[in-house]
């Protein structure tokens, strides 16, 4: 990292070398077999803590589904707030007593 | 081109957990994509996003004072333009609501009645949140803050009303404003996408809850948003070119919920369940409001 004389920063996005993960007390854990891949905990992490990745090789709810993608939480930056646990229409995610 | 799929916004930034500002800001800039120009007024938004030496935009991003965002981007418009580089870039603010509504108002309005071709974005969490939670003009009517205090000598908490911001852009007949909510997010996406097509000023007011300033658990961020819309305290609207007739409500509850339903899961509004006819004020007011559009056809 480069410090600039006055308050530049030459690193786009560099909060990503920091991990928000250690503030979590709850932490969300997905049910595949649950998910029915809507995306609507994607579209609502304030991190955004939650990636797209190919879903064939996960559990799935129903097999139509099989080719979309599937929801993966970055527990590097999830703070554990659970807006995806409250708004998951299927109740896929759990929401269980983090421990370290 | 569509960037739904590429994240401008990085995590790792210090917003509380449930903050809903960053929600906005990740979509505003997956609609706007990667030739864009963000301004940012001091407050939460820009003291979370810029933990220094980090970062977390991932376009150019400025942040000068509290009260000049729109003078400063109303400057890279002209610069823009006198290097002949205008074509093709998006010019976006962001400011708080004591950023827009109260401090950066002179220079918002200068903006606007000069014509820049630059979309303000307002993401009201209703009080100076960075600073610890202080009244503005934003702040709605019954609302506790540390500067509107509830006690035996204020059973109210805010005495006065919420300023109607966006209205006052509506009123500089710039060609486009509109009420936002993440929790509707296909209406938030929609006019974002338009705004960001006409050429001149637009304003966009966005609601953002704020879990440590309104009092509520983090995860009930986007379930109390929700629930703004649905009891008609926070109506979605659109309206171009300053022309207030022609208002255009983007959703209409089927039926309206009680305003109890808002207030009851924030702590800042705890104590007015203490006073119901104070409740049935505010109630009264909302449906004032929606009268003037429930009587048209
Ligand atoms: C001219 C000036 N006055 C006061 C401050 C202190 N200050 C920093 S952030 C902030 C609160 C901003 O409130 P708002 O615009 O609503 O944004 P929020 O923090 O709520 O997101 C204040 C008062 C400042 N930085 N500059
Ligand atoms: S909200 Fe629930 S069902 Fe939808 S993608 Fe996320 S985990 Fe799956
Ligand atoms: S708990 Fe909050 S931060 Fe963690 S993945 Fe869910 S929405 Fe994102
Ligand atoms: S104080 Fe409120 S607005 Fe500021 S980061 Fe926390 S939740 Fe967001
Ligand atoms: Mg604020």
């Amino acid at each position: 990292m480069k410090i600039t004389r006055g308050v530049v920063i030459t690193e786009p996005g560099s909060t990503a070398l920091e991990e928000t993960g250690s503030w979590r007390t709850f932490k969300p854990v997905i049910k595949y077999e649950k998910c029915i891949r809507c995306m609507i905990c994607w579209n609502y992490c304030p991190e955004p803590a939650i990636e797209k990745q190919p879903g064939e090789n996960y559990p799935v709810a129903n097999p139509k589904l099989v080719k979309m993608e599937i929801p993966v939480i970055n527990y590097r930056y999830c703070k554990g707030c659970g807006i995806c646990v409250n708004e998951c229409p299927t109740k896929a995610i759990d929401f269980v007593r983090e421990e370290k | 081109m569509n960037y739904e799929n590429q994240e401008f916004f990085a995590p790792g930034h210090r917003a509380c957990a449930g903050c809903a500002a960053p929600i906005i800001v990740k979509w505003v800039l997956k609609i706007a994509g990667p030739n864009t120009i963000i301004v940012n007024a001091t407050g939460c938004l820009e003291v979370f996003s810029t933990p220094y030496p980090h970062s977390s935009w991932r376009l150019p991003w400025i942040h000068v004072a509290f009260e000049n965002a729109s003078a400063v981007a109303s400057g890279i418009d002209a610069a823009l333009k006198a290097q002949g580089k205008r074509e093709g870039t998006n010019i976006i603010i962001f400011g708080g609501d004591g950023g827009t509504s109260d401090i950066g108002l002179q220079s918002l309005s200068g903006m606007a009645e000069r014509g820049h071709d630059i979309l303000y974005v307002m993401y009201d969490n209703e009080a100076y949140m960075n600073t610890g939670i202080q009244r503005s003009s934003s702040t709605p009517f019954g609302a506790w803050t540390t500067t509107s205090q509830v006690g035996p000598y204020n059973i109210i908490g805010k005495n006065e009303f919420k300023k109607p911001i966006a209205e006052i852009m509506a009123a500089h007949k710039i060609p486009y404003v509109a009420t936002v909510n993440p929790a509707f997010l296909p209406d938030m996406k929609m006019k974002i996408e338009k705004a960001l097509k006409i050429k001149g000023p637009k304003f966009i007011h966005a609601i953002s809850s704020c879990t440590t300033g309104w009092r509520h658990d983090p995860s009930k961020t986007v379930e109390i948003m929700r629930l703004a819309t649905e009891t008609g305290i926070f109506p979605l609207w659109e309206i171009e070119n300053g022309d207030f007739l022609k208002m255009k409500l983007t959703y209409v509850p089927k039926q309206r919920k009680p305003v109890e339903e808002y207030f009851k899961p924030q702590g800042r509004f705890r104590h007015l369940f203490q006073n119901p006819e104070k409740i049935k004020e505010i109630q009264k007011m909302v449906d004032e409001w929606w009268a003037k559009f429930e009587n048209k056809n």
